[in-house]
């Protein structure tokens, strides 16, 4: 069944062309990897799919709803769960405050507490509760969003970027991480690290200039020539 | 003992302190204390928007003005008796809050400063605009006979110590479970990082929204107390110094600290009382302690007990 699709999803930035009338499936339950050079289109893409900015053309359908009209906070409402590119987590506010904000909206006192120490258990920052998030490593600030968009228990996980700047022993902690919710939750992923994404990814679809230049498993996008080119610029 | 036993220690102490207080004060200062504290739970509904939400007004005047002109209204013009009048004033400036923030929530940041002060000045010149029945500048004066509550003289100066604490302890309490409820949680983090908190699934626009009432609401409650303690309502009261002044008051005590606003309604009220035995222009000396304040502890002087000795304080 498919959970999102997008159909004719464009966005212009005045001449710029940024997401060029893309259709996108997404099936329940598949982890996908979205990358793509710098530029591509992959950050816009998903803003218009969470709601964070308005497409020019083309609809958004979840779970066959179409929520295009929507905004933002209605859509995180159905299911969608959103980890900011560049780290924004509540700096002045402790780290437990930070994670239980998002899971406010479904829980209260005891159950709330106890999904909270469960999410920081999770992503490996327990025991960090009470420090103010401002003042954690800039990797273990990405790993609090990742906690954020876990506690909401949502259906659509997209991760923009997020093992930018943790170390090889984080990433590979936030690997067994995303492998241990297969079949739990879809994702969507925005990463430039192969290496992750061939490891995580079901399937993976390449975004170039704004359009969508191939799809596939991650085998057969490794050997597409296209993307090679795209890449390596040796087309 | 734990976070909440301190919290509820610490403001429990201040509200009995100043309780007790009422005994030994010598008259001048017991009136002026009286005052303070209807003036704090003024800033108390300033700081939730400002403090709290992160939402900077310069039109609050117009919230204390409606809940002072919706009271001294209903008496002069109307006779009506202390508590529905109190009644009325509270509910003009929630149905000013509430129309005044679905406008002035359009808009963020300085502009929002220049919507609230225009607005605010749009009702400072409609009070002087319908002087027939305002008194416009002069004011007028609430008489002692309207200003007995349920059997109780409020003119009498222990009553009236009594009534401002009685005011000022609801504010206080009400600000304290608000601020740690989850509502209150939400309009911090909203001052931190509205986009984020949106992001979460948080209608933010609603909740500022809700903020600017319960504020608003506040402010009139006290401006109608004001009115009604104190025997008077005039045009001053609607003028923009009586929304930078709760500003003031805000930023020297403490913004986002439910103490804060007392402890800089107190010790501003008093340095402008010295400062203005000295000399006339007081204000400058209240302006050098600003400068002060803002080079020395810019959180104010809750946020600086905050940060230094008491982290829990909420």
């Amino acid at each position: 069944m498919t959970l999102l699709e997008t159909r004719g999803l464009a966005r212009h930035f005045g001449g710029l062309e940024a997401v060029k009338s893309v259709d996108f499936d997404l099936p329940e339950g598949e982890h996908r990897a979205l990358i793509g050079p710098n530029g591509a289109g992959k950050t816009t893409f998903v803003e218009m799919i969470c709601g964070r900015i308005a497409p020019s053309a083309g609809r958004v359908f979840l779970d066959g709803a179409d929520i295009t009209a929507l905004p933002a906070h209605r859509r995180i409402r159905r299911g969608i769960a959103y980890t900011f590119q560049i780290t924004s987590v509540f700096a002045q506010l402790p780290v437990r405050e930070n994670v239980a904000l998002a899971a406010r909206r479904r829980l209260k006192g005891q159950a709330l507490e106890a999904a909270v120490q469960a999410a920081l258990r999770q992503v490996g920052l327990a025991g960090t509760g009470d420090e103010l998030a401002g003042t954690l490593s800039h990797g273990h600030q990405r790993l609090l969003e990742i906690a954020m968009g876990l506690v909401q228990r949502p259906r659509l996980l997209i991760l923009d970027e997020p093992t930018q700047g943790l170390s090889d022993g984080e990433i590979d902690h936030f690997k067994r991480l995303v492998r241990g919710l297969k079949g739990e939750i879809t994702i969507l992923l925005i990463e430039h690290n192969m290496n992750v994404v061939m490891e995580l990814a079901e399937r993976v679809t390449v975004l170039e200039s704004g359009a969508i230049l191939a799809e596939g498993t991650p085998d057969q996008i490794h050997r597409n020539p296209a993307v090679q080119a795209a890449y390596l610029g040796t087309g | 003992m734990s976070k909440t036993a301190r919290i509820l220690a610490l403001h429990g102490g201040l509200l009995a302190v100043l309780l007790a207080l009422q005994f030994v004060l010598p008259a001048y200062h017991h009136g002026n204390l009286a005052r303070i504290m209807v003036l704090a739970a003024y800033a108390i509904g300033y700081n939730i928007l400002f403090g709290y939400t992160g939402l900077l007004s310069l039109g609050h005047a117009l919230f204390f003005a409606a809940g002072m002109y919706g009271m001294a209204l209903m008496i002069r013009l109307f006779g009506a008796a202390p508590a529905p009048a109190l009644l009325t004033g509270v509910v003009a400036g929630a149905l000013v809050s509430a129309a005044l923030a679905l406008l002035a929530l359009r808009t963020t940041g300085v502009a929002f400063m220049i919507v609230t002060l225009m607005f605010a000045q749009a009702g400072y010149l409609t009070v002087l605009y319908f002087a027939d029945f305002t008194r416009g500048d002069e004011g007028f004066v609430i008489k002692a006979a309207d200003r007995v509550l349920w059997g109780i003289d409020l003119g009498d100066p222990a009553n009236r110590y009594f009534a401002a604490w009685a005011l000022f302890s609801i504010c206080l309490g009400f600000c304290l479970w608000l601020v740690r409820a989850p509502f209150g949680k939400t309009l911090v983090a909203i001052r931190e990082n509205e986009d984020r908190v949106r992001m979460l699934g948080y209608d933010t626009y609603l909740h500022k929204w809700a903020a600017m009432v319960v504020s608003g609401t506040i402010s009139a409650a006290a401006g109608a107390v004001y009115g009604l303690l104190f025997g008077y309502a005039g045009a001053s009261f609607a003028a923009v110094e009586y929304s930078i002044l709760p500003l003031l008051w805000v930023l020297l005590g403490g913004a986002g600290t439910v103490s804060g606003p007392f402890i800089g309604t107190l010790l501003m009220f008093y340095l402008i009382d010295i400062a203005s035995g000295l000399t006339e222009a007081y204000m400058l000396i209240a302006g050098l302690a600003l400068v002060g304040l803002t080079l020395f502890a810019p959180q104010g002087l809750g946020g600086e007990l905050r940060r230094r000795l008491w982290k829990w304080l909420p």
